[in-house]
């Protein structure tokens, strides 16, 4: 385990090795560690891109009218291309980037002990074409028209027909975005499975791998098992638009429900697709700072793979106003009613690995309760929408996006921050700030709980989502609760995601400041058991000195018999 | 040829990996077809309307080009065998011949939607016609990138190399066959 220089060559790979250019050091690697770090830093940038409309949209509903410094006055076309690429961005180019392709392509090679993935060059291709999408998607704010305003979900008639949605190129180049991104994730999701099914080190059996592993595999899978009817409905889209079909077109014989089928079975097990690795990373965090074994691995395992099969009972959750047959929507509140028992398993789960550890609050450790905490009350507030009933008053109010906010942000943002604080050791070969990740927490997780919790509020007092301006509703004025007008909350949630916004500098200030002159971390800062903590920190091109072979489980901490309380499982017994 | 990474020479499952990578790709495929299919099927229990639309469909047409398509993956498969018996040059022979069977299967599509758009069936006259050049069109697409990578497998398998591909070429290739036997009744004879 020693650190030496002798590590950069692994077996086999002495006929690649010699100087790399710039180009094909960091532009045009197939290293997986590479393009991890691409997928996380383009994820990263657009999550910026997420978070600046956000800023001038919330600008916008809490000072109607305003100068918004930075962009100006929102008018209702921005407002609305706003909120809708928001979304987009934050699913499409945030959410998948960083938690299945970044920790995905980072993760998987290095935890099962190989040097990359089984397909490094279509690895490369994958983040190539995601990046086209990136482009393309910015290209589409900049059109005559302007940006696609039709909503994330993109729901036909209004986005199929240039003379309702008025952005006839913008709406196109949204579709052909995400048609491609679906590609390099297919290219991708295929990478992971083949690797994690065939590339395991000697020994490592299927119970041996660590569940982030597992997990993101599921969650590649779910994506590959959804996205086909979608892929299939973007073509048709794409037709309605340009060609002059009417697959949703009801004048002419289409059927825009249709397309909601199509979207939301894609829609709902995507939001499994990124909870998984979320919920994957977490474990990982929580056994490693509560110096405990995951408490029932299999039953883990196996609630991972029957939430994975529920994930495609659920979705038509989302159109219960949408005209579907309400004894049809009786079933589906069964369904969704039931999705909810796993995902509270694997929370009292977590729970349970807690129970008694030896437990070390540091950044990653804090990121990865509020994880769970967060997390309960999206799942809870889920409960009340999945019941067709509640959600005929409730559905497309602020109650909808408070709730999904609370699925969403845990996921995307605080799992990332959880992984990326974690793993910083192994990636950059540096230890981040402690104290700096700490200010960085509080200062990000209170915010975000005091933007949403208001908006839980008005939701729930009948605050329509959508709306440009709420001056032009007096019922939506007035006072609220507690001496709070309903202006009042606005601007609170407004004020806070101002704060929240300004504490990022501090994160991105401790991974400049770690990475130039962070403590040196060694090869295993967090005495964790997986097998990226053999590797050196960082790795090298080829992660290992030699082929490793594996003994047990990864949660061996703590074992009666031994005077470390961790067992690698690496090391022989 | 690049570097090969030795997770790509491992098979802890003990399906090749190349195999197995093919069977998730048709995988993925077959969720892309099954919703364009879903939705189609959906549609045309919802509009008897339509057997009418899909009476000007030529059955003799689709007949023909299944028999072509279905003949192309017997050749397939003869390649696949001459393959594993190391006749890396047979092999080629034999793909050139199922790729002979794409070509005439394009060519008899191009003819057929050429006489039906002059006889002003188009892809905006009705869901229905949508549908039929949208799925159809989606396949041949399929056909003809199939096609383009055979020809890259053949022109290795002449030279002996690469050899294990005729058979990953020889699995996509059934999995187009098997969309259009799902086609073909459900664009044609169904009434």
């Amino acid at each position: 385990m020693a650190e030496s220089a002798e590590v950069s060559h692994a077996p086999g790979h002495d006929d690649h090795h010699h100087e790399e250019s710039f180009w094909s050091k960091y532009v045009f690697s197939t290293d997986h560690k590479m393009i991890a770090m691409q997928y996380m830093f383009t994820g990263m940038a657009m999550a910026l891109i997420g978070g600046f409309f956000a800023y001038a949209f919330r600008m916008q509903l809490a000072f109607p009218g305003m100068d918004v410094p930075f962009f100006g006055t929102v008018s209702p076309a921005d407002y609305n291309s706003l909120v809708t690429n928001h979304g987009t961005i934050m699913i499409f180019w945030v959410a998948m980037p960083v938690l299945i392709a970044a920790f995905g392509n980072y993760l998987i090679p290095l935890m099962i002990g190989c040097d990359d993935m089984v397909f490094p060059r279509i690895n490369r291709l994958s983040y190539q074409i995601f990046l086209l999408s990136a482009i393309v998607l910015i290209a589409s704010f900049f059109v005559p028209g302007g940006g696609f305003g039709g909503a994330w979900t993109s729901y036909p008639p209004l986005s199929a027909k240039p003379e309702y949605n008025l952005t006839p190129l913008g709406a196109t180049l949204w579709l052909v975005a995400v048609a491609l991104e679906f590609v390099a994730f297919l290219l991708g999701g295929i990478n992971f499975i083949t690797t994690a099914m065939n590339a395991r080190a000697k020994g490592m059996k299927l119970y041996d791998i660590p569940m982030v592993i597992w997990m993101i595999v599921v969650a590649s899978i779910l994506f590959m098992a959804s996205v086909g009817p979608l892929i299939a409905g973007a073509v048709m889209l794409f037709m309605d638009q340009n060609v002059g079909t009417a697959f949703f077109d009801p004048d002419k014989g289409g059927d825009p429900v249709l397309w909601q089928h199509l979207f939301w079975f894609f829609g709902h097990p995507e939001v499994y697709v990124v909870l998984l690795p979320a919920l994957g990373i977490v474990a990982e965090i929580i056994t490693t700072f509560s110096r405990k074994k995951l408490f029932a691995y299999r039953t883990v395992l196996y609630t991972v793979f029957g939430t994975g099969i529920l994930s495609f009972t659920v979705w038509a959750h989302h159109q219960f106003i949408a005209g579907v047959d309400p004894r049809m929507a009786h079933v589906f509140t069964v369904t969704t009613l039931l999705i909810s028992v796993p995902i509270a398993e694997m929370c009292f789960v977590y729970i349970a690995t807690l129970y008694g550890g030896s437990i070390t609050l540091n950044t990653p450790m804090l990121w990865a309760l509020a994880f769970i905490g967060e997390f309960l009350i999206g799942g809870v507030t889920g409960i009340f929408l999945g019941a067709s009933g509640a959600d005929i008053y409730l559905h497309d109010t602020y109650f909808v996006l408070a709730h999904f906010h609370y699925t969403f942000y845990p996921i995307a943002i605080i799992g990332t921050y959880a992984g990326f604080t974690y793993w910083f050791p192994k990636m950059f070969g540096k230890m981040m700030d402690d104290r700096l990740g700490r200010i960085h927490f509080w200062l990000t997780i209170i915010p975000f709980n005091l933007i949403f919790i208001p908006l839980f509020f008005l939701g729930a007092a009948g605050q329509h989502r959508r709306i440009y301006n709420y001056e032009h509703f007096p019922d939506l004025q007035g006072p609220l609760m507690l001496g709070f007008t309903y202006q009042d909350f606005r601007e609170i949630a407004t004020y806070s995601l101002l704060v929240m916004l300004g504490a990022q500098v501090i994160f991105f200030y401790n991974v400049i400041k770690s990475w130039i002159s962070g403590e040196a971390a060694g090869n295993n800062p967090w005495k964790a058991n997986s097998l990226e903590w053999v590797a050196t920190s960082p790795p090298p091109h080829g992660n290992f000195s030699e082929e490793l072979e594996v003994f047990r489980g990864p949660y061996e901490y703590s074992h009666p018999d031994r005077d470390e309380d961790y067992w690698p499982q690496n090391e022989p017994a | 040829m690049a570097f090969r990474p030795i997770a790509n020479t491992r098979s802890a499952s003990g399906i090749p990996t190349a195999k197995l990578a093919t069977w998730w790709v048709v995988g993925s495929e077959i969720v892309i077809f099954g919703g364009l299919l879903a939705s189609y099927i959906m549609h045309r229990l919802a509009h008897d309307a339509w057997s009418e639309q899909a009476a000007h469909t030529n059955v003799y047409i689709g007949l023909f080009n299944t028999f072509v398509l279905l003949s192309s993956s017997l050749s397939a498969v003869l390649a696949h065998k001459a393959a594993e018996e190391g006749n890396g040059a047979k092999a080629a022979k034999l793909l050139y011949y199922t790729m002979g069977g794409a070509l005439i299967f394009v060519l008899v599509k191009s003819a057929e939607w050429t006489m039906e758009i002059t006889h002003g069936f188009t892809i905006t006259s009705s869901t229905f016609w949508s549908f039929y050049y949208t799925a159809a069109g989606l396949h041949a697409v399929h056909v003809i990138a199939g096609a383009i990578i055979m020809g890259i497998v053949a022109a290795d398998a002449k030279k002996n190399q690469e050899l294990h591909r005729v058979e990953l070429i020889g699995i996509y290739w059934h999995f187009v066959d098997i969309v259009w036997i799902f086609l073909f009744p459900l664009l044609y004879i169904a009434k």
